[in-house]
């Protein structure tokens, strides 16, 4: 069924009783071309561009739980492409564009929201990274505009500019940033996925991987053997855990983050802001509640939730950076597993397995790469060759000293 | 989480710093054959487990002693705190 408004008035007037499910609940074939392991917003990304853009059939995406109840629930639904490096800013550019065109092109209202993204900074140089990035950012055709102090004040009159230890100085913004509706994300993916033909499996954990000669032929599951010509694992936050079943060993720890709604206020907050002299940042859903995160907790965890220490740093930035925070009454907070890899940037790659290949160590970064991340492993599975925007992200490049460190951290992955 | 310290007894997670695996003990002979191989493999890959996890924390705000944490990544109990010094000697370091 095509959405439209057309569709919703003939609807309305009859009683809203034609509404199909927005996609089937099929039972496993025994053998597939594809096999995606891991139902979250790439993986559904991934089987979608698998289908739409390379025409390819044949395709199963393998989802533990149920779709939109993993990771891509548990974002703070940001989309950017305000990124330094040459290996990253492509790569999110094409993310970003693909966002733009996104609800038409899955035919699914996922509440792009290109409502603009503003990165503050505290001192001159700051401001001089800033002015880096920004020109960076133009250079591979990001839009990226410096703010000053009196027109960030225009837009945001109620942040603490005369903070005694970090004065606002300005900010650099970019407009086409924005926050999508992140369920939304994986609901239209995975309709997308599935009028062309794709079985979305849920409540099916992959058990095992099946490998015959240094070949990955398939996948041991809950609902039984499924055969594979290709395996592609998109499960961030546990590719250690998938991968470790064909023996490999990846340079990614798994750690947790938090994030925080607020009750629900009258609009504020016009667009997402970022503090620059703390971990902060936060934007106002539709709904009114204002979600905001800040950094991970900082030890190995793959339990979904994390600690108080990280909840009073958060508030304390938040109290810091925007005063008015401290009424606010706190509505939920939860956590989410991170693949943090060692350079902070991700890995869309073969792996020494044939037939089986990577998408993961999306760090905290991965919501905003969904579209692109999805594209690019789509390309690379279909092909066996790298998107031209992804080449950088390849699993060797730590042994090869290709690191994309955005940070400047190096192989520490609890400070990227 | 509190961390059992075994010279100063229970002590919060907030005073100190996280390092990662406790495999870092053991930083591989830079003279070795070999040694840019074992070094990618010492700086890079990780277990990363669910479950059981022996993990370098540093006292920053204490005695600045290290000290190796066994901790269930799944749950975040705490099951055994050694001071690193000893666990290096046990493990065949000198100091």
């Amino acid at each position: 069924m095509r959405y439209s408004g057309f569709r919703i008035l003939q609807q309305a007037l009859t009683g809203h009783k034609g509404w199909t499910p927005a996609w089937r609940n099929p039972d496993p074939q025994p053998h597939y071309d594809y096999v995606i392991v891991g139902g979250g917003g790439h993986g559904l990304a991934t089987a979608y561009y698998l289908a739409r853009q390379f025409r390819q059939s044949r395709i199963a995406v393998l989802e533990k739980g149920w779709i939109g109840g993993g990771n891509v629930g548990r974002n703070t639904t940001i989309i950017r492409s305000n990124y330094l490096l040459d290996g990253n800013e492509p790569f999110y550019e094409f993310s970003l564009r693909l966002w733009e065109g996104l609800e038409q092109d899955f035919n699914y209202n996922a509440m792009v929201s290109q409502r603009g993204i503003l990165n503050l900074f505290h001192s001159d140089a700051q401001r001089d990274a800033y002015i880096r990035r920004g020109n960076a950012m133009r250079l591979h055709g990001a839009d990226a505009e410096l703010l000053d102090r009196d027109q960030v004040r225009r837009a945001y009159p109620f942040l603490d500019f005369d903070n005694a230890r970090f004065p606002i100085k300005g900010g650099l913004a970019q407009r086409r940033g924005g926050t999508v509706r992140h369920d939304a994300v994986a609901w239209g993916y995975a309709r997308g996925a599935d009028q062309r033909g794709v079985d979305i499996i849920q409540n099916c954990a992959v058990t095992g991987l099946r490998i015959e000669n240094g070949r990955c032929t398939g996948v041991d599951t809950t609902r039984g053997v499924i055969g594979a010509g290709k395996v592609g694992v998109a499960v961030a936050g546990n590719s250690s855990r998938v991968m470790a079943m064909a023996g490999l060993r990846l340079p990614i720890e798994s750690h947790v983050l938090q994030a925080f709604v607020s009750e629900g206020l009258k609009p504020v907050l016009p667009g997402v802001i970022t503090f620059g002299a703390g971990h902060f940042y936060c934007s106002q859903s539709d709904k009114g509640g204002l979600v905001f995160g800040g950094d991970l907790d900082g030890y190995n965890s793959y339990a979904q939730r994390g600690n108080l220490p990280v909840i009073e740093d958060v508030a304390e930035g938040g109290m810091a950076l925007f005063p008015g925070l401290g009424r606010v009454r706190l509505l939920r907070a939860w956590g989410g597993v991170m693949d943090m890899s060692m350079d902070g940037s991700p890995i869309i790659d073969r792996t020494p397995v044939e037939g089986l290949y990577l998408n993961g160590g999306w760090c905290y970064g991965g919501f905003k790469a969904t579209p692109a991340s999805g594209w690019c492993f789509a390309h690379l599975l279909a092909t066996d060759q790298p998107h031209p925007t992804a080449t950088a992200y390849r699993l060797d490049r730590f042994a090869r000293g290709l690191m994309i460190d955005e940070k400047g951290v190096g192989a520490q992955p609890n400070l990227h | 989480m509190i961390i059992n310290h075994p010279l100063l007894g229970p002590c919060d997670a907030q005073e100190f710093t996280y390092l990662g695996d406790a495999s870092l003990l053991h930083r591989p002979d830079g003279m070795a054959e070999g040694a840019a191989d074992a070094f990618v493999d010492y700086s890079y890959p990780r277990e990363n487990p669910a479950g059981l996890h022996r993990e370098l924390w540093f006292h920053e705000q204490g005695d600045r002693s290290w000290l190796v944490v066994t901790r269930d990544t799944v749950t975040h109990e705490i099951t055994q705190v050694e001071l690193a010094s000893d666990v290096a000697r046990r493990e065949g370091r000198s100091r």
